[in-house]
């Protein structure tokens, strides 16, 4: 396919200004979303504190992340007893329910045998009251930090959830992707409202965007507790976010073919459409129909979206990240007549492409651009040439929209040069407002800014 | 507050005793109660020891140091890691120094992260194929004068031999390329980085443009890294006096200055940890003479400009230092009395980098702040006891593990700086030379030093002494803040500064002025108000 040969060009190539993080990183995400749990990266320290760093500067929240520090002779004579002095060491500090160990490109290119190290720490230390040991296999020299996420909610429900229980229960597993605590908070609350009892994984809704303390938590509060995710297999169905993730990294994959439970793979829940197939969803599992208060909602984008129009119809975007993000907003830009001349992702799932031109809404237009597996210096060479009105995405684009002097509607991840990027809503009936509000808005504001006239009237 | 009452012994006692044992006994040689004797002499500290796994430090990696520190700041040399995607994309501008290019048509690469992305197929069968094609890329592209490549962890492990590479690149493109074995296992911290980053260049780069410098008094400012536009200033100052600053290493830098940084007549060392390397082989090769200054804190910016003056000891340089230092002092004093007003008898910790940690404190002395504790994240015993320790520093497997280079003079660039003469008349009037005397003499009896502090001590200490103002980084912010106390950055100074030199001291009373007397903080109910009892068995109130 015309894709691999593009990937096949690039594996020969430097990255300048990378459009992805590395593996690790989304694992220590997906654990810090379950109730009481400590990530461990297993590697160098070096690994643990960048992560930490990166995740803290968008989340404005503490994020701790223990390491196995490698030092020389571990790299040499392999890293076990850093490994379990490390858990130790957690569990006397911290006393987590679940330490989750993903592993750093170091340990991996060593080829550590990590489950033999956890099954031998557990049967030494039998009798004792030790936390559930969860890990998971993070090279990024073979994935991005998407890779890294998905593959740890599925090692989480892998570890976690043992024998196929038979008293079904209205419950509903949801695996929503790497969205942003106001996301999960929003999907929390449609669920709620559909009357539907829930298991979400991974949930930092509140570990990653907490309130003031009035005492020191060792560990945040909040996150899906161990007994909600052992109980995953006495769901009804699975409800899972992201078109792009392939059935080896699926949690619900793994539970359709384990345990019978039903999986439904969604795209984002961006745009009208997505957002209707999602409520669909959720009118079937429940037997409700969709309650009034989000009914309005919809109503009112669209009305927003008839409002609006004059302001959108034919600008240009670029829009770049995680692919499963840049597809929900491509298909949303094409219902709201935004052209997405770039659309572009660090990420490699082969995926891209398929999903954005199968999207009903899709204009057959030969300047759009799908690449994936790129970074911004191939981004931007483009974007110079088609002459973009906004581009969308993390704060890494911003150079790219400094040097086109266009406005940048920052979502996603990492959002480090503006504050509230863990309170960016993206999702769903009232995400899609705030998204279209922010872009419309945007584009006015540079309307104005660049008139002679300075109309404060539009 | 009565601080003074707390019992320091039974704080330490309470930081380590949620270790398991092993640690906790290693963590009693790291965290010391100071006590300054006669003649300076201060106890002993356990200092740049591998963190123990498991225990959340505020410490990065070896590659970290290398890449992010000391080459990070320098504009027109192209800087690859080698390496998986992450190392790069996390060192990829987030030190926020600043570089002002002297025109606008100059290079300046700070903007870009090359990474060689390494893939499976690489760590399988090599990635050097990969590393020349990017180098050849980054050639390509931009025709810089050199480009610097950095290894992470898995290039060790897979044994890519960047330094062929780099030599055989260097061959074919006529430019400066060259290699640092970083490995982030390498070392202890952030430390060695610097040490690896240190040797290369003045392997690679230092001494190789002999053009003399065209000011009369030439001075290296080495330890700088342009925080904020900390250099911009200093380079005011300094051309206020009419010191010529041929190069700072690294903030605000150049390839050329490196190259001919040898040409000075003095090195002035501001961060001690993480450049003295370079100070000490100068002065065998070069015969430069280096001296430690400080430019944190109005009243050491004088000190450190005297300083540079008496050294060079002309009339005229004296005469002019001192003008300069009087009206900057007048502008400083206002600002510096008004703030003290409402900040003095606050209380301050810091715990930051190996050479901040201490220079902040006068800061807050100026303004009437007391320090409680202080410790370093990546520094050596001499950085907290002083030099005169250096011959009784323990040689471990990690600090064999950093090469140290052969130096000697250089035949035909070697130039003794000051005759015999000079030297015993500056000693005469009690000028020395290499003096750093370390963080804790200028400590008060019964603070608290700690080396490498981890969370879980960071938390206990703000439960117990609820300082009003903490220093850290941007991991620590956050988890401090939703305690109630600001947090003050002292890696990125949150987004102000600069903080060095004369306009930098007023910047800083200002900032912590409004940090500690915001508002913000009545809203929030600090855990103490919570919990009394905690404090009661501190002794406080
Ligand atoms: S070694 Fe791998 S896991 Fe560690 S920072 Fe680099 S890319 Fe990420
Ligand atoms: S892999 Fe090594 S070099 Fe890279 S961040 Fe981790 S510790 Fe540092």
């Amino acid at each position: 396919m015309n894709n691999d040969n593009k990937t096949k060009e690039k594996e020969i190539k430097a990255t300048i200004n990378a459009c992805k993080l590395c593996s690790p990183l989304g694992a220590s995400i997906v654990f810090r979303g379950v109730k009481n749990a400590m990530p461990l990266i297993h590697g160098g320290q070096g690994c643990s504190t960048y992560i930490r760093r990166y995740i803290i500067s968008h989340f404005k929240e503490p994020m701790d992340i223990a390491s196995s520090s490698f030092t020389e002779e571990a790299t040499v004579f392999g890293g076990e007893s850093n490994l379990i002095t490390g858990i130790e060491n957690v569990i006397k500090q911290y006393n987590p329910e679940l330490i989750g160990i993903a592993t750093s490109c170091l340990s991996e290119t060593i080829g550590e045998d990590i489950s033999l190290y956890v099954n031998k720490y557990l049967r030494n230390n039998i009798g004792k009251d030790n936390p559930k040991i969860v890990h998971v296999a993070t090279p990024s020299y073979s994935g991005t930090h998407i890779d890294g996420f998905h593959k740890s909610v599925k090692a989480i429900i892998e570890t976690l959830v043992k024998e196929k229980i038979n008293t079904k229960s209205k419950k509903i597993n949801i695996l929503p992707g790497f969205l942003s605590p106001a996301d999960l908070r929003y999907i929390k609350e449609v669920l709620e409202d559909f009357d539907l009892s829930f298991t979400m994984l991974p949930d930092y809704s509140e570990t990653l965007d907490a309130p003031i303390w009035d005492e020191y938590k060792k560990i945040p509060e909040g996150g899906t507790s161990i007994d909600q995710i052992e109980t995953m297999n006495n769901s009804v169905a699975t409800i899972e976010f992201g078109k792009t993730i392939s059935n080896e990294f699926s949690g619900a994959f793994f539970l359709e073919e384990k345990f019978g439970i039903k999986r439904f793979n969604l795209g984002f829940p961006i745009g009208i459409k997505e957002t209707d197939q999602f409520f669909n969803i959720l009118e079937k599992l429940s037997g409700l129909s969709t309650p009034n208060k989000h009914k309005l909602v919809r109503g009112r984008l669209i009305d927003s979206y008839v409002d609006g129009h004059k302001y959108l119809f034919g600008k240009k975007a670029v829009v770049y990240g995680e692919e499963d993000l840049v597809i929900g907003i491509t298909n949303f830009l094409f219902e709201i007549g935004i052209i997405p001349i770039i659309v572009a992702s660090g990420g490699n799932s082969g995926k891209l492409k398929d999903f954005i031109q199968n999207n009903g809404a899709y204009i057959s237009n030969n300047e759009i651009n799908i690449l994936n597996g790129v970074d911004f210096s191939e981004i931007e060479e483009i974007a110079f040439n088609l002459k973009p009105d906004l581009i969308i995405g993390n704060s890494k684009g911003y150079k790219i929209a400094r040097k086109l002097n266009i406005p940048h509607i920052r979502v996603g991840f990492p959002i480090h040069d503006r504050i509230g990027g863990q309170r960016i809503l993206h999702v769903g009936y009232n995400g899609t407002q705030n998204l279209f509000d922010s872009i419309t808005n945007a584009l006015i504001e540079y309307k104005q800014e660049n008139s002679p006239v300075g109309y404060s009237y539009i | 507050m009565s601080v003074e009452k707390i019992d320091i012994a039974e704080v330490k006692n309470e930081l380590i005793k949620g270790y398991p044992s092993k640690v906790a006994r290693k963590r009693d040689k790291q965290i010391v109660i100071n006590k300054v004797e006669d003649d300076s002499v201060v106890p002993e500290i356990q200092a740049n020891v591998r963190t123990i796994p498991g225990i959340i430090t505020q410490r990065g990696c070896t590659y970290a140091g290398c890449k992010g520190v000391v080459l990070g700041p320098t504009r027109d040399i192209v800087n690859i890691t080698h390496g998986p995607i992450g190392c790069g994309f996390y060192s990829w501008l987030t030190r926020r120094n600043q570089t002002r290019p002297e025109n606008p048509n100059d290079e300046n690469f700070m903007m870009y992260c090359f990474s060689t992305d390494m893939q499976e197929e690489e760590i399988v069968f090599g990635g050097e194929k990969k590393l020349k094609k990017a180098v050849q890329e980054a050639y390509d592209l931009f025709h810089p004068k050199a480009i610097g490549i950095f290894s992470t962890c898995p290039v060790g492990l897979i044994g890519d031999d960047v330094h062929a590479v780099a030599r055989e690149m260097k061959e074919k493109l006529g430019i400066n390329v060259f290699g640092f074995s970083c490995e982030g296992y390498k070392g202890v911290s952030q430390s060695a980085g610097h040490h690896i980053a240190n040797n290369q260049l003045f392997k690679h780069v230092v001494g190789l443009d002999d053009t003399p410098p065209k000011g009369k008094y030439n001075v290296n400012l080495l330890g700088e890294y342009n925080i904020g536009g900390d250099a911009f200033e200093l380079e005011r100052i300094f051309e206020k006096c009419g010191i010529n600053l041929v190069a700072t290493f690294s903030g605000n830098s150049n390839y050329d200055k490196f190259a001919n940084s040898h040409t000075a007549d003095l090195n002035a060392v501001m961060c001690h940890r993480s450049i003295n390397y370079v100070a000490e082989m100068m002065e065998k090769k070069f015969g430069i003479p280096w001296i430690k200054v400080n430019f944190i804190g109005a009243e050491s910016s004088a000190k450190s400009l005297r300083k540079i003056a008496q050294y060079f000891g002309d009339k005229e340089l004296i005469d002019k230092v001192e003008e300069v230092i009087k009206e900057e002092l007048e502008k400083v004093d206002k600002v510096m009395q008004d703030v003290k007003s409402r900040c003095s008898g606050k209380t301050a910790m810091l715990f930051v980098g190996g050479s901040r940690a201490h220079h902040y404190q006068d800061l807050f002395r100026e303004i009437g702040m007391k320090t409680l504790a202080a410790g370093y994240e990546f520094a050596h015993r001499d950085d907290y006891e002083g030099r005169r320790m250096l011959p009784h520093i323990r040689v471990d497997a990690d600090s064999r593990n950093i090469e140290e280079l052969d130096v000697v003079a250089d035949e035909k660039r070697f130039k003794p700086r000051k005759t015999d003469e000079e030297l015993a008349k500056l000693a005469k009037e009690g000028f020395d030379f290499k003096d750093y005397y370390g963080m804790m003499p200028e400590m008060e009896n019964d603070t608290l030093v700690i080396d490498d502090i981890s969370e879980h001590e960071t938390q206990k200490l703000l439960e117990i002494y609820k300082p009003d103002i903490f220093c850290a980084g941007i991991k620590e912010k956050y988890g401090i803040q939703k305690m109630g106390i600001p947090c003050k950055q002292l890696h990125s100074y949150d987004y102000g500064g600069p903080y060095a030199g004369f306009a930098g001291a007023i910047n800083f009373y200002n900032d912590i002025d409004r940090m500690v007397n915001s508002n913000v903080w009545k809203y929030v109910k600090a855990p103490w108000q919570a919990s009394p009892e905690l404090m009661g068995k501190f002794g406080i109130e």
